[in-house]
């Protein structure tokens, strides 16, 4: 994606309007910084130690082939793909899978259990593993345990029920996180922007209105490149 | 080993580099005195390419933000939290204190959520208004000036509404309400509760040629590369040096005491140097302490000597005692009138609230005397880890099944993101002797420096007040037509209080009096026994407010800082 350009969009696009020109031109050069700045490096911020910690758990492995392949395919039975934003393989939930289950250890009995569950489920209704299972077959299994009671603790539900819970989460969180998991949610943020307040047809659809008076003591957007000077008695001038 | 020592003297030491520190560092090295910045932690410039996080989009970490590493979440900008590798802390029996460190320069405010409320007349005088605690040394009036000029060289937005215990200020105009604001508005006013533009240090307008302006990533927990949020770093200790000043900043030193001469005052400090882990000495006119209200404590009751046998400053037996964090109980509440957002713009705005509520009741009919505030938190934010969990447990509301598998949960997903509303009730507990840290001898830290045990205990005078904040919020939510999330915490857990220090604005621990058996600190936050030794943090806070306390630590360090200058002038000390 390029990013400077969406920047560009936002900035002098939707919502722009009533930006005079000193306004923009201060917020797209502090705007392309950042972000020049971002694409310069590698780097994700975090401390010597912090990148230590992770390589180390990169270095370590949780699941065995079988395992990984077993997360793949069930992981597209909770989000099966759809065009254009994809699936799990894509938001490489399986991996991140792999990173969750190694940063946070109190889930491993959770995951390799629950694993080695489905395939005892399989074997013994279809005699053969979940990952080799016809997807109707998958799907008679993910439907006994898809379910939870959310009015009982999830820790004294059925394992089976705890594992499916927490592979759904692993799943939806890992692709909502991702790439294309965050193109299909459409969320529009974490990009240099002007707020300017809710649009009217959200507004509308939501059945809210802006109060003239809040209003008007709002940031006027066209002057915010203007150094501020105030009154004695704080009265902003300019 | 001996102790290395630099031949150099500085005007002033300066022990920590937040938002006390750093105000001192620009007032004293903008008049003119060689200072001496001391941090625990590394340097640190939210500018820096290497460390920054701000922008960075979850799929870059392989964790997607996870808290695995920071308590906060991996993008939150605080080198530390409750716990720090090798610098434990010890607590009484029966008590639960959560104390937050950040190593790191400009230590917390790097990540801090910027609420910037000044204290009202009334806060300066809790005793004189209901008997509790003790009043200030000072006024609001004599606090009044520093806060102006705070507004002024650091920026805050917010509006001048004409409360008597929120004074106006020099503000800079407030962004517009996000939806789940213009929501959490309507609620309030059906209960009567007040709603007013928030006060937060973000630039939305420009302040001078050094500082951007904000550009709305909604992220300022991650510090701003433009410096359009206050962290101490970026607005007070780089253009400090920038205007030729003299800072040396030592960082990665972990100072240990302060060190004082046969007439027992002040001769500089003693630190750990991390990099080589060796101690050295520091000499300095005077000493500032600026490492935060507990650190300060510690540094003082570890820096015993002939003169000061219980510790420097500690004639009253009163450092450490009084300790008191803000009171926090939360609640969400799920409306469906903000299911099925539209996603077609960004709604990131400023980092925290658009809008908040200030104390609006009255504490003589009430069964707690001191107020709270209200924040509150929503919206369609960056997902990160953690999204997407339970996707469609509102279902329940609706007397739907829950959990379930396959393309229908996109639906789900979508269908709610945005559709919680949270409020946090920050308020005012009372200070008490009995709530106090001391040295536990039996413990050190992996430099050898004892470390702080904790005693603290909430009275019923708080346990009332997060009583009320839950039946407001539970008013709230139903004003917007929403279901509470979770059970409704009761008096066996403490009405959802939390455990003293979880919110992070612990104050009190050298307290200012006129008297100095009943105090550490002078009204100018000057030792009362070393008259070379200051304490800037929040330490000599004598009550907390319903506010959040850094606007008044900036305010207070500016002016001791002035009375600092004026006293070297007059070569008082």
């Amino acid at each position: 994606m390029d990013r400077r350009k969406s920047i560009q969009t936002i900035i002098l696009g939707a919502g722009a309007s009533a930006l005079a020109f000193h306004g923009c031109k201060t917020d797209q050069v502090e705007g392309d910084k950042v972000v020049s700045d971002m694409e310069e490096t590698k780097y994700f911020g975090r401390t010597p130690k912090e990148l230590e910690r992770i390589e180390k758990l990169k270095a370590e492995q949780l699941f065995n082939e079988h395992e990984m392949e077993t997360i793949t395919v069930l992981s597209t039975v909770i989000l099966p793909p759809k065009e254009p934003h994809g699936g799990p393989i894509e938001a490489e939930v399986p991996e991140f899978i792999e990173f969750m289950g190694k940063d946070i250890p109190e889930m491993q009995t959770t995951l390799l259990g629950g694993l080695m569950w489905l395939d005892h489920k399989s074997n013994t209704e279809f005699g053969t593993e979940f990952k080799s299972a016809t997807l109707d077959q998958q799907k008679q299994i993910c439907d006994e345990i898809c379910w939870y009671d959310t009015e009982t603790s999830l820790d004294e539900q059925p394992l089976e029920i705890q594992f499916f819970s927490l592979m759904r989460n692993l799943t939806l969180t890992g692709y909502y996180t991702s790439k294309v998991g965050i193109a299909d949610l459409g969320y529009k943020g974490n990009m240099p922007n002007v707020w300017d307040g809710v649009p009217q047809d959200v507004l509308d659809q939501h059945g809210v209105a802006y109060d003239p008076e809040w209003i008007a003591k709002c940031v006027d957007q066209s002057t915010r490149g203007v150094i501020a000077e105030w009154d004695e008695n704080g009265k902003l001038l300019t | 080993m001996q102790i290395k020592e630099s031949p150099e003297v500085y005007d002033v030491i300066i022990v920590g580099s937040g938002a006390g520190g750093g105000m001192a560092t620009k007032q004293l090295a903008d008049a003119g005195l060689k200072v001496a910045v001391v941090e625990a932690g590394p340097f640190f410039d939210p500018a820096d390419p290497k460390t920054m996080t701000q922008l960075k989009w979850p799929y870059e970490s392989p964790r997607r933000g996870a808290g695995t590493d920071r308590v906060f979440g991996e993008w939150d900008m605080a080198y530390g939290g409750w716990e720090v590798e090798g610098e434990p802390y010890t607590q009484a029996e029966g008590t639960d204190f959560w104390w937050y460190r950040s190593r790191m320069l400009g230590g917390r405010t790097n990540h801090w959520g910027r609420i910037s409320l000044r204290f009202g007349p009334k806060d300066f005088k809790g005793k004189t208004r209901d008997g509790h605690g003790e009043d200030w040394p000072i006024g609001y009036d004599e606090v009044k000036p520093y806060y102006d000029k705070v507004d002024k060289l650091i920026g805050v937005f917010g509006t001048n509404e004409g409360l008597e215990d929120d004074p106006d200020g020099f503000f800079l105009p407030p962004p517009k309400p996000r939806l789940h604001e213009l929501f959490y508005i309507e609620g309030a006013k059906k209960s009567g509760i007040p709603v007013i533009p928030s006060r937060m240090s973000m630039l939305t307008k420009k302040i001078n040629n050094d500082r951007g302006v904000c550009f709305y990533c909604g992220q300022c927990s991650r510090s701003c590369s433009v410096y359009a949020d206050f962290s101490s770093g970026s607005c007070l200790i780089f253009p400090a040096q920038k205007n030729g000043g003299q800072v040396k900043l030592f960082v990665n030193s972990m100072v240990r005491e302060v060190t004082t001469n046969e007439e027992g005052k002040a001769t500089g400090v003693s630190y750990i140097s991390k990099d080589d882990r060796k101690e050295y000495k520091l000499k300095g006119k005077v000493v500032v302490l600026a490492a935060s209200a507990c650190s300060s404590a510690r540094i003082l009751l570890n820096s015993k000597s002939k003169q000061h046998p219980n510790g420097l400053g500690n004639s009253s037996n009163l450092v450490g005692k009084y300790l008191h964090d803000s009171t926090g109980s939360s609640a969400a509440g799920f409306i469906p009138g903000l299911m099925n957002r539209k996603m077609s713009y960004n709604e990131d705005g400023v980092g925290g609230m658009h809008v908040y509520s200030p104390w609006w009741g009255d504490n003589s009919k009430l069964d707690f005397p001191r107020g709270y505030h209200i924040e509150v938190w929503g919206g369609v934010r960056q997902p990160n880890y953690g999204f997407g969990f339970n996707p469609n447990d509102f279902n329940k509301f609706f007397g739907l099944k829950t959990g379930g598998y396959g393309e229908s949960l996109r639906d789900d997903v979508k269908k709610y993101y945005g559709s919680v509303i949270g409020f946090g009730g920050r308020g005012e507990g009372i200070a008490r002797k009995e709530n106090y840290c001391e040295i536990d001898p039996t413990t050190v830290d992996e430099f050898g420096i004892p470390v702080l045990k904790f005693h603290y205990q909430w009275s019923d005078l708080e346990l009332n007040q997060a009583k009320h904040m839950q039946d407001t919020f539970e008013e709230l939510i139903n004003n917007m037509g929403g279901e509470p999330l979770g059970e409704k915490p009761g008096r066996e857990q403490n009405y959802g209080l939390l455990p003293p220090g979880k919110i992070i604005h612990e104050v009190g621990t050298t307290r200012m009096g006129n008297d100095p058996k009943t105090s550490v600190t002078n009204k100018f936050n000057q030792l009362h026994d070393v008259d070379n030794v200051f304490v800037v943090d929040a330490g000599p806070f004598v009550s907390q407010a319903d506010k959040n306390c850094t606007w008044t630590i900036l305010a207070l360090s500016w002016r001791a800082s002035d009375y600092i200058i004026e006293q070297l002038k007059q070569q008082n000390v």
